[in-house]
């Protein structure tokens, strides 16, 4: 897996590249604090270039949001594929995080 | 099917039948009504029993033996060694063994004491050692469940093999079960036998447990429920990350859906409260509009982080305008009532307020103050981190205080699969005294009635009628305690005062009776085939104290919050002391009554003011209930193995 930090005026926005699984959530988490450390607690995680994510993935997400909500931020999901968002559906997690359909879209609302 | 298999049905399929026959003539002709306080009982214990057949004969209706994996081995392994006060030396020992396992893994202790000379010890031999995080300071640590969560998220192996600190791998543990993940994708968990080195063939605290690590995992193995017993077992990560994720969504949805309502109602009546400042009573009115909105569309499915989202930050410009509007209040509140200790600083030109003087002020009724309290209570329980625990995420599950049951069952009911492999590949250490013994049977007693109170697998989604019949054989397993209060007082009560609980022991009894009680012994046997269970039949009875106060503390705990105290068991030797009699006093008056009873009842025979049959079936029910209570005095008078290999030796 790789992964792609951008900041931005308003967001940054993670973007984890092939399979997000075991292996690869310690990093993504890691990336997730980095951000909120530095000051950028509304974090987007883009999905699109995502194959796909296991409960392992999904843990870390999971950790992230308790982070970015605690810090004052929020983080949301964005560009999910339809194998992601199935994997979403099948642990009820849609209940809980809404998938963007744009990174933009994400913090659309403020 | 093989032979045996057709063997164990025709006398499963045959005990029933004889018991029913038994417990119908019981039920409908010969209750004695005129002692209907032992009669009842009597009946309900026996009827009790017969459902205990009928779940043991649907356990082994199936029974699975397996010979091992066709897959090779696959996949990362991580090893966990799990400890809280054990000695270093014997963690030591097992996390040697485990770094010596043939199948590539890395090999981590989870030291649950924090304790600086067994991390010391770990890193020496080059090996992990997890602690709790900063995450787990004032919140519920959960024991072994808390512990084995902790490590799940510093770690990555796609399997865990889960190892009690007294437990030695066998190097190739790994090779023989891996395969089964590999057979089938569904596959979560494959449990073999624990096995004691530190117990002689005598073995009086029954330590050794055959007929449950044999016959009984293998025929839950049969309805796909095999159990997860806590060591010993590997498991599939990604089966426990899937229950931790479906877990706090549940949680969630639950704790959400509570404090809407609960907000609901508490900015009602703060609303009705503040009629008098129409400020703050419009305030609280449009929270409240809020939230109802809030609870409506979560329950029409929108996602509920971004619904707490918004409700968060409502709530957060209402407090913000609600405190301001207050001060102001205050203010007018202080120049009004000049009782309050307020002071004027001339100098400064401000109001200055003591602190006695605040708390009084938040404490009155007509304080605004407590309304925007409770609005910033409402506020923290609305988050979507699960504030009171470590983790949002716990994939073993923490109901109960047996981690493993629970775990298994929740895995279960979501579809995953579990294997029993049967051959021993650890070998570890059983308690060597008999408080320390008790102590654990009564854990995992509770343990399970636990989960019988708060997830009873009668009633759980996703379970097959097979895995429901296991996990309730179990529990059912429990209540035995009550049982056996009946049938030891029944026989003592008629050989000392006469008092018949049947109309009458006659042909009749006999005819229905023998049969069901002979090919329920036989069932037994061609099940055990050979394995030693005298020593499990005898505490099954023998250990009826210990049941009841698994039930009645567990249901104390569950139904009214009463805490169980948690015992970690010792397993390095003995407790030191005198003999734990006051453990044991109700065994020992139940054998010193059954010996009273025995000689009366002899007595009132040769007197010619007995029955000689009802005494004589009397004298046999209590010479067998007195051979199983005999083991308690065994267990008192055990030294524990060391001792009785010494006693062995002088005597040759």
């Amino acid at each position: 897996m790789n992964l792609n930090v951008t900041t931005h005026t308003r967001h940054a926005v993670v973007r984890p590249e092939g399979r997000l699984t075991a292996s690869g959530a310690p990093r993504l988490k890691q990336a997730i604090k980095k951000l909120i450390d530095e000051g950028s607690p509304r974090i987007v995680v883009d999905l699109a270039q995502t194959e796909f994510i296991d409960s392992s993935g999904l843990g870390a997400l999971i950790g992230g949001l308790k982070a970015a909500r605690l810090a004052e931020g929020d983080l949301r999901l964005a560009a999910a594929s339809e194998s992601v968002k199935s994997i979403l559906r099948l642990t009820s997690l849609d209940r809980v995080l809404r998938d963007h359909p744009t990174v933009e879209a994400a913090f659309g609302d403020g | 099917m093989t032979r045996r298999l057709i063997l164990i049905r025709v006398f499963a399929v045959l005990a029933v039948l004889t018991g029913v026959n038994y417990l119908t003539w019981r039920w409908m002709e010969s209750l004695n009504w005129d002692a209907w306080w032992i009669a009842v009982p009597l009946v309900i214990a026996e009827t009790y029993s017969l459902i205990d057949t009928f779940l043991f004969a649907t356990t082994m209706w199936r029974a699975k033996e397996r010979s091992g994996p066709e897959s090779p081995p696959t996949g990362t392994v991580d090893v966990f060694i799990t400890t809280y006060n054990e000695p270093v030396a014997m963690v030591m020992a097992t996390a040697r063994a485990a770094k010596n396992i043939a199948y590539p893994h890395e090999t981590f202790v989870l030291d649950d004491g924090d304790r600086p000379e067994m991390a010391a010890a770990a890193r020496a031999e080059g090996l992990g050692y997890i602690t709790r995080s900063a995450d787990w300071t004032d919140k519920p640590r959960h024991a072994k469940a808390g512990n084995l969560n902790n490590a799940l998220f510093e770690t990555d192996g796609e399997f865990l093999l889960i190892l009690d600190a007294d437990q030695i791998p066998d190097p190739l543990i790994l090779h023989r079960t891996l395969g089964y993940f590999a057979d089938e994708e569904r596959v979560a968990l494959v449990q073999t036998p624990q096995w004691f080195i530190n117990v002689d063939e005598a073995d009086p605290l029954g330590s050794q447990a055959p007929l449950f690590y044999g016959p009984i995992q293998q025929g839950k193995d049969g309805w796909n429920a095999a159990f997860f017993c806590g060591s010993n077992a590997v498991l599939r990560r990604e089966a426990l990350m899937q229950l931790g994720i479906v877990g706090y969504v549940r949680e969630l949805e639950d704790s959400t859906r509570r404090t809407l309502r609960a907000a609901e109602r508490l900015l009602a009546r703060e609303a009705g409260r503040h009629r008098a400042m129409p400020e703050l009573h419009k305030e609280l009115t449009r929270l409240r509009e809020e939230v109802t909105g809030a609870r409506f569309v979560v329950s029409a499915g929108e996602p509920i982080a971004d619904v707490t989202h918004q409700l968060r930050t409502q709530i957060d410009a209402a407090s913000r305008r609600l405190v301001k509007n207050d001060m102001d209040l205050m203010a007018e509140d202080l120049a009004a009532i000049h009782a309050m200790p307020v002071q004027r600083d001339a100098e400064r030109d401000v109001v200055v307020v003591d602190e006695v003087g605040l708390d009084a002020l938040t404490t009155r009724e007509l304080s605004p103050l407590a309304a925007v309290k409770s609005v910033g209570a409402l506020v923290d329980a609305l988050r979507v981190d699960r504030p009171g625990e470590a983790q949002p995420i716990q994939p073993l599950a923490t109901i109960s205080v047996t981690e493993d049951m629970a775990t298994a069952m929740q895995l279960h009911s979501m579809g995953w699969r579990s294997a029993y492999h049967h051959e021993i590949l650890a070998r570890g250490l059983a308690p060597e005294d008999l408080q320390t013994m008790l102590k654990q049977r009564l854990r995992w007693a509770q343990g399970t009635m636990q989960v019988f109170l708060r997830d009873n697998p009668m009633a759980k989604r996703g379970l097959s009628a097979g895995q429901r019949l296991m996990y309730f054989g179990t529990m059912w397993s429990y209540l035995a305690g009550f049982a056996a209060i009946v049938y030891l007082s029944a026989p003592i009560i008629y050989l000392m005062f006469g008092v018949m609980p049947v109309t009458a022991w006659s042909g009749d009894f006999f005819a229905r009776f023998l049969p069901y009680f002979l090919i329920n012994q036989l069932f037994f046997l061609i099940v055990s085939r050979g394995i030693r269970t005298w020593r499990g039949q005898q505490y099954s009875l023998a250990l009826f104290p210990v049941w009841i106060r698994a039930c009645t503390s567990s249901f104390a705990n569950v139904v009214f919050k009463k805490p169980l105290s948690f015992v970690v068991t010792r397993k390095d030797g003995r407790v030191g002391g005198s003999l734990p009699l006051r453990e044991v006093w109700p065994q020992l008056t139940a054998i010193a009554l059954l010996i009273i009873a025995l000689i009366t009842g002899v007595v009132r025979v040769l007197m010619g003011t007995a029955d000689g049959t009802g005494t004589l079936v009397n004298i046999v029910w209590v010479a067998y209930s007195l051979a199983a209570l005999s083991v308690v005095i065994q267990a008192l008078r055990y030294k524990g193995p060391a001792a009785h290999a010494e006693e062995a030796e002088g005597a040759s």
